[in-house]
Order: C-alpha cells, then structure tokens, then sequence
C-alpha cells in the first residue's frame, strides 16, 4: 500500500495544521467515521504541543483589559441566552448534560441512523454531516433552552429547544436496547392534546442524538415511547417519558 | 521592548484540584469571568511564547494571542478535562491560529526562505531555544535530537515555520506522500519517546 492509499495518512499532518484547508476538511469527514482516527489524532496531538517553546513571553499588561472588554461582547457557544436569573445555575447545569452528551453522540457517530438508506458510504458520509450540523444547529441557537427528565427505565434525556429557528433536538444518555424489531419513537404534543410522531431512534438503544422531525410550532411537550419497527402513527405504548418544554 | 510596560511576574497557576487551570477552563465555559482571568493568567504567556515563535513578529503575535483568548472563552464548552491538559488545548488553537497568520502575512516563498535557513543547520536552534531549565522541555529536546533528520525536519518546518506538507515537500524535495508519513511517524516516534521515561 502507498501513503497516498492509506486515507490514515494525513493525520500526523492535520494534528500538525499542515494540511491544506480542502484536505483538512476531507481528512475531518473521514474522522467522523473513523474511531481509530481519532484516537490516533488525540495521541499525536499530545506529543506535538510538547514542541510548543517552554519561552513564556512576555504580553502588554493591557492585553487582558483588551481581552475582557472583548469577551464581554463576545457570546460563547452553547449557552444559553437571558435565563431567569434563579434558573440560570441549574439550566447551565442541564446544558452542560445535553451538550456533553451530545457531543459524545456525535463523536460515537450514533447519527448513523439517520442515513439508513444511504448505501454509498459517501452518501452516508455526507447525510451524517447534514443530520450534525442540523443538530448543531440546535443545539447552539442562541434562544435554545433545555428541558431534561429521567425517562422510566433511569435514563437521561433532555429536549434542547429553539423557538426561533422553530426546531427541537432529542438527546439521551443511556437508552436500553429493546429487544426485537423494536424502536423509540418521539412525539410532539399539541396544546390540544393531539400527538404528531417526530421521528424514530434505533432500538439498540445507547447515547442517542436526532434533530426531531418537523418544525416545533405549538408544540408543548415531547414524549417518547416504544414502538414496533416503523414506527406508529399514533402510540402504541405507555410513554417512557414526557419532557414539558414550555410554550 | 520596554519592561515597564510588560507583566514579568507571572502568576504560577494553583495545582490543587479547584483552582487547576482545568478546573478554571470548565468554570469558565459556564460563564464565569473571574475563573477566565485566571486561564488567561496562566496561559497567556505560553500562548505569546509560541506566537512569537511561529511569527517571528511582537506586534502579530500579540494580535494572535488576544484572538486565540477570546476563542477560548468562545469555545472554552469544547475543552473536555478528561481528554488532556487545558495548556495542550489552548496551545493548539493558539498554534492553528498562528500557522493560520502566517500563511496570510508571508507568502510561500519568504517561509521556504525560512525553511532553507533551518535546512542550512539552524534547525537545533529551532529546539534548543525552545527549551528552559524545566525537565519536560529537556525531554522533549532530547527526544527532538533522537529522532531521524527525516521525521525531524518536517516536524520542524511544519510546526514552527508552517508549513504545509507541501511547502515541506518542496523545500526538501521529497514527494509530498513520502512527507505526510513521515510526519505521521515522527510524531509517533516522538510520543513513544516522551512516554519511554
């Protein structure tokens, strides 16, 4: 096999920022299928930033004023924006959750299931990265808020919302595998009561992450049950969990 | 550089678990400024250090190290403490932002020039000025002489000169594949040494 066979290649380049920026980004689309890859990029990582010079230099003694002022203007991502001030501490709290879990989702590649008809490992490859950015889209609206609960069988999950891009994200962080042709459904309730299905996870259950299908509008809560392969129109099942997100 | 004007002592960062420049980083991503100034105090000199190096030009790297703050404030949710240290993570967004600088502020041909310098025997210099009396750098200078000229040299062109595999490739006439390895193994064989003590 020759280096340029190897799709591996490259990874002592990128951790080294020596890739030319249409490579990086295709080295980084292979990284998101590859678990080797990305533990290989951790290591090599650790080593070049030990190349880093030991020479603290000297900075203005302005510079952190400067810094500040900036900061002060600057948002950061994946906080959520004007929370009650009582809330805030314990809202953060559940943002970290959703966030932390999300990340790990996206990381473990567990979108995969959005891309389910997707044969062609490209179009896979390329339907995983519109189902991230999707959910990054979410999860990083500056409106978003977060609504968590224990689902029945002791789960985590939290319902990441934005109101203003009218879209919501589901996040779970250990759902058991269901046995047989089985998969979770979710399910947006109306004010009226009615339910509207928003969308399948796989029933093998684990760290989960999906955009939910459909815009949010009214919607005052999110359910989710078990249902047989396919999906339900309506439920089939107790829910395992109702997660109110507000109005 | 007037001294005056200049920090020159600073604060050595606390070790104990609550005030390690870890635990700031993660209270800083919840939005708390005060634990922000204290990841600034702690790595905003090394971060300067690394610019300068990489730059070769106060006035950017300064520029560089106010930039490369701020999006660690932006992104500091990003920072995972289980994954490594809080320096490593600040220390390669600071190194991406100043490869990023330098490609824009010097053309190709003035970083091979540089490159040619390197190539004509300063590259120990290129280590050796990067290492202070503190016995991981002397680790990792040692284990930066250990390693072959042909995994070496494009660790060096690469990370202090930035360079791309490329640029590497063309400065040593060498296929830009054959780089790319060797970049790949230096780094290895320089992980595996650090490891080895």
């Amino acid at each position: 096999m020759t280096a340029e066979e190897d799709p591996h290649q490259p990874v002592g380049a990128y951790v080294l920022h020596a890739l030319p920026p249409n490579e990086e980004a295709a080295f980084e689309r292979h990284l998101d299928d590859c678990h080797a890859c990305r533990r290989e990029v951790a290591e090599l990582a650790e080593a070049a930033v030990r190349l880093a010079p030991a020479g603290a230099a000297a900075v203005p003694a302005d510079l952190l004023d400067r810094v500040l002022d900036e900061i002060s203007r600057t948002p950061q991502e994946h906080t959520p924006t004007g929370p009650p001030p009582g809330r805030r501490k314990r809202q953060l709290t559940s943002w970290a959750l959703a966030a932390s879990l999300a990340a790990a989702a996206t990381f473990g590649g567990i979108a995969a299931w959005q891309s389910v008809q997707a044969d062609d490992a490209r179009d896979q490859a390329t339907a995983l990265q519109n189902a991230k950015n999707a959910l990054t889209n979410v999860l990083t609206a500056p409106d978003a808020t977060v609504h968590t609960t224990k689902l029945a069988d002791g789960a985590s999950a939290a319902v990441v919302v934005s109101r203003a891009t009218d879209r919501a994200a589901f996040v779970a962080g250990d759902l058991p595998a269901l046995s047989g042709d089985k998969v979770y459904e979710l399910w947006y309730a109306a004010p009226s009561g009615g339910l509207h299905p928003a969308g399948l996870l796989p029933g093998s259950g684990g760290r989960s992450a999906r955009v939910l299908e459909r815009p949010l509008g009214k919607t005052v809560a999110v359910g989710i049950t078990v249902e047989p392969a396919g999906g339900s129109r309506q439920p089939t099942t107790e829910p395992i969990g109702i997660i109110p997100i507000g109005s | 550089m007037p001294s005056t004007a200049y920090d020159e002592e600073p604060e050595p960062p606390a070790e104990d678990d609550a005030h390690s420049v870890e635990a700031l980083l993660v209270r800083a991503a919840d939005g708390d400024k005060g634990a922000f100034t204290g990841v600034y105090q702690a790595l905003a000199r090394p971060v300067m250090g690394l610019a300068c190096r990489i730059l070769h030009d106060p006035a950017q790297a300064e520029e560089v190290t106010q930039e490369v703050m701020v999006e660690v404030w932006r992104t500091a949710h990003r920072y995972r403490p289980e994954r490594g240290s809080a320096k490593g993570w600040v220390l390669t967004l600071a190194h991406r932002r100043a490869v990023d600088r330098v490609r824009h502020a010097q053309a190709a041909a003035q970083r091979e020039r540089r490159a040619g310098m390197v190539l004509a025997g300063r590259e120990h210099d290129e280590v050796a000025e990067a290492v202070e009396d503190d016995d991981e750098r002397r680790r990792a200078q040692e284990c930066m002489a250990r390693l072959a000229r042909m995994y070496r040299i494009p660790l060096v062109l690469a990370y202090y000169q930035g360079l791309t595999y490329a640029e590497v490739a063309a400065a040593l006439s060498t296929p830009a594949g054959t780089v790319k390895s060797r970049m790949r193994t230096g780094l290895r064989l320089l992980r595996d040494c650090l490891e080895a003590r």
